[in-house]
């Protein structure tokens, strides 16, 4: 005999569908997807009247990515990729994964939903869901905007890289995929840290931003290299590593070695936030 | 006052104690960690040996040595002899001792005469000085007590070098048989060979002098030591060369053409001269980007020691004096081999080593370090440089002129000489020919890949108006933008003569192409070029053009080998292994925390809500609420009335799941209210206000939340909910334009949907006008008359008086008072008297059968009437001559009331 109220089950409540939406009408989340199309566009505009050849910024073998942006639809869908992996999609994915509980914690609408209840374990997990297949969205979308009108303006050509030899375009679109695959895998360490500050703040902006910083702070970190091996454990030491996937035969060992530090380190992240959200007292 | 001290550091809670203790731990293991020195597995002692060496045996001299020996070790151990390279000393090759030393040798490393501390000069791996040198520290190594022997005076010794050792292993394992193993590294065969390269098959005239590593391998043993001061009676030219060294370097750097004298002393310093003698089996390691000592050189090794019938084994990797120690793959490869070698035919432990073959490939560049990444494979025999196939390829092309610039300015470039550890800028091409100095003959693209592993071979004819010609074939490999790439930067120097002037005549000449590894890619093609000049290569002074052609047939060829099993593979196992885990965790943690709902205590199974002995202390150690009992029953309006930071809020958010007790619990139903349970969905609540989704419309507001409750629309009474909160068409805007009280009524509603069957609500009347208070008293009378129930807190007495059937009062945590409102609020037995003579009055009423007269200010009296009939009071104070201005009956409650909080404004949170 359960004692809830009729047409009550814990498995039941806070749909997918339902955070999905109250997700879906907030502006910020239309503003990031909305940008990730844009981004593109702009990248395309700057191509366009950039005009010229600008000098040689040094960037090594890879600066190569820049000069064959232009070369082909999926040339510029790997520079479009290249230059947001750093920065934008942590952003992004932090402000889907920060955002998400610490937002209802400072509407005060979380105690509401914990006294319908949704158990709390589930809300955390949805929420983890919604906003993990948020980030992917937005990765998708930046991607496909990218080699849409990279291929409309450009042309559907081969992949071009000076590291290696030219990947054919079939190829090509599975070499991106992969690529995809292994910015989303290193995301989850940028998604955990911010799931966890979501739940430890009611400050959306502290969990968006601390988990930015954080990420920062890594990467400056990895940049020194008096710090030696120790270096190998930073959560952003292998977060260029899909650059090897380009190569031909593609460099594997350091995807796989980022694979295993994101995969870990989201699991830790994700593992205290919901051991602490399970057992805190809701007080926002 | 205590309210304003704050204390410098937070109280110590047991959490804390223990995450502070941890932290420390942790940070004092890592301080350990990094302040102790490390331990090392071995001893190492410096010492200077003096030998005596040169042709008799009797020149003295000193070398300055270091003797690495195990500490772990088991009676005698095996030595190895460990030779650096040129221009290096005994503590270039520290690391790789060491290394030595941990698996369990005894390693003696030295600086070789003319180098750094030890005395002598260079006679360029010399069998009557340096290798006679070897040969005494080997004696010395005999009479070591810690050292194996085979025999006595004969240790059982190993010889490790790169370069000039490597030729000094060769050379003293030809000279001296007590040597039963060595692993020269990226070393020569024929050192006349190697500085005069000649391409041509079949051609014994030398090669065009290598001036470019000439020069740099001669600065080196010239060059004064570091930082001490310039060497006094010596020749400034020389250095600490021997006379004779110096005397064919400087001849043949100036005509370019080695003389008897240079040819013989080069000879001398030659490998190839003694390895028919070698019988200690030989692991050769050459590098694949080297244009000191090509592949080539290691093959010559590799072909003589295996003519002897001596055990020999090559490897190639991706290094060399141009690309450096290569990639970590290559370093682990041949840093393996090597142990594996030393520990079979050395040490005599492990079983002998395969014969195969292993090479590596560049494969691309590392995204992390931006240096390249190689793959390893091997061949179960080698193949030789001929390869073990072969791809016939056609190169097409008309005869072209081409002109020798006079001396040799300006030239092509190839190869950075010395510059070292340069693999990645090298393998992109450093190579530029010039125009008007080479000839270009280009293959067709390629069918199918082809995996070159070896030297190719083209056919090259040659008509110079001179009747000599020295010119340089490069082979590129072009991919279809047109970028090419000369492999390791490797050319090949062919230096004719007798050619006629026209190129009619010309016999084709064989010329064998510098061996590479490198997979041609399918759609590339293969770009023979012929060039004139090098900057690496002294050629002819005086200008001439030459007509070359090449034949159409180039021979490529190859090897597929097996691909060596990456030690980086197992990370992928990790990967699957950490993923199994964390999926194991995830379903481990489910299966654990599945909990079936605590059966419902039966005695009050049909009661809305028992709150019994409920105890919060939060984790600062402030008590919120130290014991508080209630009851709500079905039909009640139970009213929670209490000052601010009473607990009532802290009460309501137990009542909620949202803050766990510290003790005692709180029964809805007979059901346990944890976070979480079930039975909060038969409880709707509006604790601290409203919260909604900013950009939602009231009713969406509304409509999400019942979609997240997961139960049916139709149960949720929307129409009336709505009509409750009295919004209008303001249900429609979204929330966040909405005011207090908008929002309040809002949120009263959204805790009505579903009509759930206990209402808890926190100040429900905050924000709401009178007309608008007192409807919401209506609604809540009405809602709890079928069997339904609330509990509504207030901090204001008359709103509890007015809108509940029962009160429970409290304060500083602790119920005061509770039971119904007509019992609490009934007739108190004292009145309030606002007297004319407060004085008079006051000696009035004690004559009267009254309890306890109070002053209350300048002119009211509180009177505990005892039974006495107010009028009789009243007529007693009149009587008396006293005005009577007002009597006011006083109530329950509000003694109550006043008796907790009227002496203590401060309010209780400030407990």
């Amino acid at each position: 005999m359960s004692s809830a109220a009729t047409g009550y089950r814990p498995s039941a409540t806070l749909p997918i569908r339902a955070e999905i939406r109250r997700q879906a009408s907030r502006r910020r989340t239309q503003l990031a997807l909305g940008f990730m199309v844009l981004l593109p566009l702009i990248v395309l505009l700057a191509f366009e009247f950039g005009g010229g050849n600008d000098d040689d910024n040094g960037g090594g073998a890879f600066s190569s990515l820049v000069d064959l942006a232009t070369s082909g639809g999926l040339n510029f869908a790997l520079f479009a990729i290249f230059v947001s992996a750093g920065f934008l999609l942590v952003v992004v994915v932090a402000l889907f994964c920060g955002d998400t509980v610490a937002s209802e914690a400072s509407w005060g609408s979380l105690r509401y939903l914990l006294a319908i209840p949704v158990p709390r374990a589930r809300l955390l997990a949805v929420k983890l869901v919604v906003a993990l297949a948020y980030s992917l969205t937005a990765l998708l979308t930046l991607a496909g905007t990218a080699l849409l009108v990279g291929t409309l303006r450009y042309g559907w050509h081969p992949l071009g890289s000076t590291v290696a030899a030219e990947i054919p375009a079939g190829q090509g679109v599975l070499r991106l995929l992969a690529i995809l695959g292994y910015l989303a895998v290193t995301l989850l360490g940028v998604a955990g840290l911010a799931f966890l500050l979501s739940v430890l703040t009611d400050a959306a902006l502290g969990a968006v931003g601390g988990a930015v910083l954080l990420w920062i702070l890594s990467s400056i970190l990895d940049q020194i290299t008096a710090l030696g091996s120790l270096r190998n454990f930073l959560p952003t030491h292998y977060s260029d590593a899909w650059l090897g996937l380009l190569s031909t035969p593609m460099q594997t060992d350091d995807v796989v070695k980022g694979a295993i530090s994101a995969v870990c380190y989201a699991t830790l992240f994700w593992s205290l936030a919901f051991y602490r959200f399970t057992r805190k007292d809701v007080t926002s | 006052m205590n309210g304003f001290k704050r204390r410098a550091l937070p109280r110590p809670t047991r959490r804390r104690v223990v995450a502070s203790a941890t932290v420390l731990v942790l940070v004092a293991a890592l301080v350990t960690w990094a302040a102790l020195p490390e331990r090392h597995s071995w001893t190492a002692t410096d010492q200077r040996i003096t030998v005596r060496s040169g042709p008799a045996g009797t020149e003295p001299v000193d070398l300055d040595t270091r003797f690495y020996l195990p500490k772990d070790r088991d009676g005698k151990v095996p030595a190895v002899l460990l030779a650096h390279g040129f221009g290096g000393t005994k503590t270039s090759v520290g690391d790789d001792a060491e290394s030595l030393a941990d698996r369990g040798y005894a390693v003696l490393t030295w600086t070789a005469r003319g180098f750094g501390a030890s005395g002598g000069e260079i006679h360029l791996d010399s069998p009557d000085y340096e290798v006679r040198d070897a040969q005494r520290l080997l004696d010395w190594l005999a009479e070591r007590p810690e050292v194996r022997t085979d025999a006595a005076g004969d240790p059982r010794v190993g010889v490790v070098g790169g370069s000039y050792g490597g030729a000094l292993a060769l050379l003293l394992a030809g000279q001296d048989p007590r040597v039963d193993a060595i692993v020269p590294l990226i070393t020569w065969n024929d050192l006349g060979r190697s500085f005069f390269p000649q391409s041509a098959d079949g051609v014994t005239t030398p090669g065009v002098f290598k001036k470019g590593w000439a020069g740099l391998f001669f600065g080196n043993g010239s060059a004064s030591p570091a930082g001490g001061p310039p060497r006094a009676g010596g020749d400034p030219a020389c250095g600490r060369f021997a006379a004779d060294v110096c005397a064919a370097y400087l001849k043949m750097a100036t005509t370019g053409v080695p003389d008897a004298a240079t040819t013989a002393l080069l000879r001398r310093s030659s490998p190839a001269t003694v390895l028919d003698r070698i019988k200690a089996p030989t692991l050769l390691i050459q590098g694949a980007v080297d244009t000191l000592f090509p592949l080539s050189e290691a093959d010559a090794n590799a072909r003589g020691i295996a003519a002897a019938g001596t055990p020999v084994r090559v490897a190639w990797f991706t290094g060399g004096h141009d690309g450096g120690l290569g990639p970590q793959t290559d370093q682990d490869r041949t840093k393996f081999l090597t142990a594996q070698w030393l520990d079979h035919y050395v040490k005599g432990e492990s079983p002998a080593p395969e014969n195969s073959f292993t090479y590596s490939r560049v494969a691309g560049f590392s995204a992390l370090d931006r240096g390249l990444v190689t793959n390893g494979y091997s061949d179960p025999a080698y193949p030789g440089l001929a390869g073990s196939g072969r791809t016939e390829i056609s190169v097409s092309g008309p005869a072209q002129p081409i002109a020798n610039p006079p001396n040799g300015n300006p030239g092509a470039l190839s190869s950075l000489p010395g510059v070292g550890d340069r693999l990645s800028s090298l393998l992109g091409g450093v190579a530029g020919d010039l125009g008007g100095q080479h000839a270009t003959f280009e293959s067709a693209p390629l069918s199918a890949a082809a995996d070159v592993v070896g030297a190719p071979t083209v056919r090259l004819r040659i008509a110079s108006p001179t009747g000599s010609a020295t010119v340089f074939v490069k082979l590129y490999d072009a991919d279809q933008n047109g970028t090419a790439t000369l492999s390791g930067g490797l050319i090949a120097p062919v230096r004719l003569t007798g050619l006629p002037e026209d190129i009619a005549a010309a016999q084709p000449v064989m010329v064998t192409l510098p061996a590479i590894v490198r997979r041609i890619d399918a759609g590339h093609t293969v770009r023979v070029v012929v060039a004139t000049s090098d900057q690496g290569f002294l050629t002819p002074a005086d200008p001439a053009v030459y007509t070359v052609a090449v034949e159409p047939a180039v021979t490529l060829p190859t090897v597929v080998g097996t691909p060596i099993a990456n030690p980086q593979v197992v990370w992928r196992y990790v990967l699957l292994g950490v993923l199994v885990a964390i999926v194991l965790g995830v379903v481990a943690v489910l299966l654990v925390r599945r909990r079936r709902e605590a059966p419902p205590v039966a005695e009050f199974a049909d009661t809305p809500l028992v709150v019994r002995g409920l105890r919060k202390a939060y984790g600062d150690g402030f008590v919120a609420v130290e014991q508080v009992d209630f009851r709500v029953e079905r039909g009640q309006v139970v009213g929670l009335l209490g000052p601010n930071g009473a607990g009532k809020t802290t009460t309501l958010r137990v009542l909620m799941g949202l803050t766990m007790p510290t003790s005692g619990d709180a029964l809805v139903f007979g059901r346990p209210l944890t976070p979480g349970a079930p039975i909060l969905s038969r409880v709707g609540a509006l604790v601290e206000g409203p919260g909604f989704l900013p950009h939602l419309s009231g009713y969406e507001n509304l409509r999400a939340y019942w979609q997240a409750t997961g139960r049916p629309m139709a149960d949720a009474r929307f129409e009336e909910a709505l009509d409750i909160a009295g919004l209008g068409d303001s249900v429609h805007r979204r929330t966040k334009n909405y005011s207090h009280g908008m929002r309040q009524r809002l949120a009263i509603a959204q805790a009505m949907l579903g009509l759930p069957e206990l209402l808890v609500l926190d100040e429900p009347t905050d924000g709401l006008d009178p007309p608008q208070i007192a409807e919401m008293r209506r609604v809540l009378r009405r809602y709890a008359t079928d069997g339904r129930a609330v509990l509504v807190s207030s901090h204001l007495l008359a709103e509890v008086e007015q809108t509940c059937t029962h009160a429970v009062v409290v304060n500083k945590g602790r119920i005061v008072a509770a039971g119904p409102v007509s019992e609490i609020v009934g007739e108190s037995p004292s009145v309030q008297l606002s007297v004319s003579d407060v004085t008079a009055a006051t000696s009035v009423l004690e004559s009267l059968d009254v309890r306890g007269v109070q002053r209350d200010g300048a002119t009211d009296l509180i009177v505990d009437m005892n039974g006495t009939p107010r009028e009789e009071v009243v007529a007693s104070l009149v009587r008396a001559g006293v005005g009577v201005d007002r009597v006011v009956p006083r109530r329950r409650l509000e003694d109550a009331f006043l008796a907790l909080v009227g002496d203590n404004s401060r309010g209780s949170g400030d407990r």
